[in-house]
């Protein structure tokens, strides 16, 4: 298939960026988004124009790297899943294809398509662990946990921290992502004791960077790749008063 | 040869590590400040290195190429995590655990190191459930397990199909843990560029700042590499797109010692090659085997038709159905060994029973699985992973068997290491995928996170102790001297280069060239006429590479095509290496099956008289050829045998 592309290019943090047309042609549809991106860059290349930057790596949906807005929605068109997981019979021969960087002011463009993200690391940093050091701990089955807890400890767990439900929020809000460190904890007899700092620093963090509030629009959770439910917000919501009246 | 002193404790081989522990040296707490150690790496061995050695108190500096340490290629792991807890009651223990990992590398790995690694695997399932890791869990709230491949009982842990991911999330937990404390100090989207000795030690590292562009130089008492593997050599591969080999190769271009390059694992269960534009392969986790049969219709002419697409699997009769592994291994069944699957599935393709479009690939069947156990459970093992196939292939795995072929998925070989994982670098240690130390030549399933994480935790912060307690006195290192300003030098030389071709040929297009040289005649099976080829096409593609490659774009800020073109040609002289280390291994051992060796019924044959040793490569200049060490293995706790997986 061919395509036109509409790219937000963007030399470096501070510069003014704007959208530049490039066209496509004989697309696969078996081909991944990205592999189409990858063969505009060789073509690029090949003219001597500096390719498209965008962050990736693993190329399977699990490292979070890869984090393109496509046609208005983070991720692009299809559900559950991440850009690169994104395959081109999503899209119809000869169509229009907008591709911008995750727009928010917490995740700054570093370049093109790439944005910064430290501010996820700068919140897992203020709480978002137990506070244990290597050895010395009991053993892997003295204390049991019920097997509903555990799953939903792993559904929360699951989050792959791309920045997916920042970039579709209109607050910018990371809710959905620090509640989801918040819930896998809170669900865990480990993470139980230390419950009320870790949630209030950690809210305390995002506030700080300037993520938005959450205002219930569910953007977020339609958009998740991991499909993270936003009654993780709920719990986090309920572990934040808890931690505020005790 | 003195240089190549393995270390290992003496005494019987179960008290080795304790008497190890016992009798190295520490470093008091109060000096422990003083001393700063450099963790190249956020993976598995290095998130979780980085975090106990923060712990610990030794001042850490942590660099990664990702934009976060979370990001490690560890995340992808799927299928789980071997430990010798025997929760099933199985039968399992430390020494059975030792066996499987030993027979499973086909008697090429150091006997001390493995048994340390399953004597160590308790304590990392302890520790990952006091982090919080949501491993699966049975009604009763006990931990649940699975079966991997060569193996007869269940040790493998797991997080549903993304086990690596929640133990990489427990070592960056950790790791955040301490950043937030200040003993470690983390650098995102760096790449080491070099390696910096002093007076012969590892002192530092020379980096690039993916973001700037600018080189910087980083210094301490000694540096740990936790980079993991390096099969992108051959450009596709399971492995992430930043995946390299690089720093390692820096290293052994500074003088350690290489281990074994041609033993890399080719992976039976892939998602087959769609196109010429494919970037990278995924994997269809090991665990898939547990419940799915593998097998090719018996008939040609059925294959035949469902290669053009005239025939459906789900149209092949019963009785028209080879499940090959059922038949030539009774005992293991579908769970043998990667190496063994891999080469039967090639087997198979060759003599014109592959499916799919081209004729290279296999079923991997789960009709039965489903009738027996029901969907639901099916998805709740695998959904993941069946989502996953589906989205790539457009096919759905409950109603159709997948199609899988084999794919180059990790490297065996690795920086030689001692028992205490010091390279022939005195200071220099290398943990994890990158180094060669504890699967021979060939890895089972679920033993590389294991590995990963036994390194990380439990070994290096001893080891690398015991190195550091003589450092003490050592001040804190400028990086002004002339041994740190020589080697940037030298790094700034090799990126001017590379822009100074101005030529016409992609970096990519370079890459795939040498990845079809290393398939070809250095994957699956090789002979001595194809790996003699191959080096010589090597010499001429890396020759072609200095002449024709371009490079666009500027040397300073973020050029992501300077960054491919240095990993491409570290690349272009590690695949020459690892073509000649298979050349000289005139035998077949796991993953590394020449032709020429083989058993009548087509099974690697071992030369136990002249190969029981491991291959340590030493760099001798860039015009001359690599120099050959060998460090004998000695087998005292276990029987070495022809390696059966047809009876138990
Ligand atoms: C798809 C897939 C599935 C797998 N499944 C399993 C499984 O189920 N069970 C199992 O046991 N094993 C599995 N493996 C293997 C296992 O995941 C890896 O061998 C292991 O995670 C490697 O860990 P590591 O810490 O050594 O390196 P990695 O996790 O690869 O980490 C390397 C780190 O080094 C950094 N780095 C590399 N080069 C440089 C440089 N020059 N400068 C700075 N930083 C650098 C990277 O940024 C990264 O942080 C799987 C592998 C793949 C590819
Ligand atoms: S590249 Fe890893 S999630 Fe997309």
């Amino acid at each position: 298939m061919d395509l036109k592309l509409k790219i937000w290019r963007q030399q470096g943090p501070g510069t003014k960026g704007k959208f530049v047309e490039y066209p496509v042609k004989n697309i696969s549809a078996d081909a991944s988004f990205l592999e189409m991106m990858d063969i505009l860059n060789e073509e690029l290349v090949a003219k001597g124009e500096e390719p498209v930057a965008f962050d990736h790596d693993c190329r399977e949906g699990i490292c979070g790297m890869c984090s393109l807005y496509i046609n208005g929605n983070p991720h692009g068109p299809d559900s559950a899943i991440t850009t690169c997981q994104l395959h081109m019979r999503k899209f119809k021969d000869g169509e229009t294809v907008v591709i911008e960087p995750w727009r928010a002011k917490p995740f700054p463009v570093i370049k093109d398509l790439m944005v910064d993200r430290s501010a996820f690391d700068d919140i897992i940093q203020a709480g978002g662990y137990v506070s244990i050091n290597t050895g010395g701990v009991p053993d892997a089955n003295d204390i049991p946990i019920k097997k509903e807890n555990a799953d939903l400890a792993m559904d929360a767990a699951s989050c792959i921290g791309c920045g997916a439900c920042v970039a579709a929020c209109k607050n910018a809000s990371a809710m959905l992502f620090v509640s989801a460190k918040v819930s896998q904890f809170a669900l865990l007899p480990q993470g139980k004791i230390e419950a009320k700092r870790r949630v209030e620093s950690m809210v305390a963090v995002m506030d700080d960077i300037g993520f938005g509030n959450c205002t219930n629009t569910y953007a977020c959770e339609a958009v998740c790749p991991k499909e993270i439910s936003v009654t993780n917000i709920a719990r986090m919501n309920r572990e934040f008063f808890v931690a505020k009246v005790s | 040869m003195a240089k190549l002193d393995s270390k290992v404790p003496k005494g019987p081989i179960a008290e080795k590590w304790t008497n190890y522990k016992a009798h190295q040296n520490l470093v008091n707490p109060a000096n422990k400040r003083k001393v700063d150690v450099i963790v190249v790496g956020t993976g598995l061995v290095g998130g979780a290195a980085a975090a106990s050695l923060g712990e610990l108190g030794f001042n850490v500096k942590v660099f990664c190429i990702q934009d976060s340490p979370r990001r490690a290629h560890s995340i992808a792991a799927q299928g789980g995590i071997n430990a010798a807890k025997n929760y099933p009651n199985d039968g399992d223990s430390v020494y059975r655990l030792f066996y499987d990992t030993v027979k499973g590398g086909d008697y090429r790995a150091r006997e001390a190191n493995v048994y340390r690694l399953a004597e160590v695997s308790n304590n990392i399932i302890d520790q990952c459930v006091a982090q919080g890791v949501p491993f699966a869990r049975e009604y009763g709230g006990l931990l649940d397990n699975r079966s991997f491949g060569g193996a007869l009982v269940s040790r493998t842990f797991y997080a549903r199909g993304q086990t690596g991911q929640q133990l990489l999330l427990g070592a960056y937990s950790a790791l955040s843990k301490e950043i937030k404390k200040g003993s470690v100090e983390l650098f995102t989207r760096r790449e080491v560029l070099d390696i910096v000795k002093i007076d012969g030690k590892a002192r530092g590292i020379i980096v690039r700042n993916l973001v700037t562009g600018e080189l910087e130089r980083h210094g301490a008492h000694a540096v740990l590499l936790g980079t993991g593997g390096y099969g992108n050599v051959f450009f596709l591969s399971t492995n992430a797109m930043t995946s390299n080999g690089g720093a390692a190769w820096r290293a052994y271009k500074r003088g350690a010692y290489f281990a074994n390059p041609s033993f890399v694992q080719i992976h039976p269960t892939c998602i087959p090659v769609h196109g010429a534009y494919q970037s990278k392969l995924t994997l269809m986790s090991e665990s898939l085997r547990n419940d799915g049969r593998i097998w090719v219709p018996k008939k040609k002419e059925d294959a035949q038709k469902i290669q053009k697409g005239e025939l459906k699997p789900t149209e092949i009769a019963e009785e028209d159905r080879d499940y090959y592994l059922e038949r030539r291994y009774p005992a293991f069944g579908n769970l043998v060994p990667r190496d063994v699957a891999s080469r039967a599935a090639k087997e198979r393709c060759d003599a014109g029973h592959g499916v799919g479009n081209t004729g290279l690939a296999v079923y991997l069947d789960f009709e039965d699985a489903i009738k027996r156990l029901g969907r639901n459970v099916i998805e709740a093992r695998y959904g993941n992973l069946f989502q996953m196939y589906e989205k790539i292939v457009d096919e759905n795995p409950y109603g159709t068997p997948m199609m899988i072929y084999p794919a180059i998925h990790y490297t065996m070989g690795g920086t030689w290491v001692d028992y205490e994982l010091q390279s022939t670098i005195p200071g220099l240690f290398v943990g994890g995928e990158a180094n060669f130390s504890d699967h021979g030549a060939n890895r089972l399933g679920a033993s590389a996170l294991m590995q990963g994480l036994s390194d990380g935790y439990f070994v290096l912060p001893y080891t690398m102790q015991n190195y550091l307690a003589d450092q003490i006195t050592v001040p804190h290192f400028k990086t002004d001297g002339t041994e740190f300003e020589q080697t940037e030098k030298e790094v700034q030389a090799r990126i001017d280069k590379l822009f100074a071709v101005k030529g016409d040929e992609t970096v990519d297009s370079f890459h795939r060239r040498l990845g079809h040289i290393m398939w070809d005649n250095v994957g699956m099976a090789r002979n001595k006429e194809g790996l003699e080829k191959a080096i010589k096409e090597i010499q001429e593609l890396r020759k072609e590479f200095w002449q024709r490659v371009k490079v666009p774009g500027e040397k300073t800020g973020m050029n992501v095509e300077l960054e491919k073109a240095l990993r491409v040609a570290d690349f272009l002289e590690q695949g020459e290496l690892m073509a000649l280390d298979a050349l000289t291994r005139n035998e077949s051992s796991g993953g590394h099956f020449r032709l020429e060796y083989q058993t009548e019924e087509g099974e690697a044959l071992r030369d136990d008289k002249n190969f029981t040793h491991v291959s340590a490569w030493e760099y001798m200049g860039d015009d001359e050829p690599a120099k050959l060490h060998k460090e004998p293995l000695v087998y005292e706790n276990i029987e070495v045998k022809q390696r059966n997986y047809k009876t138990a």
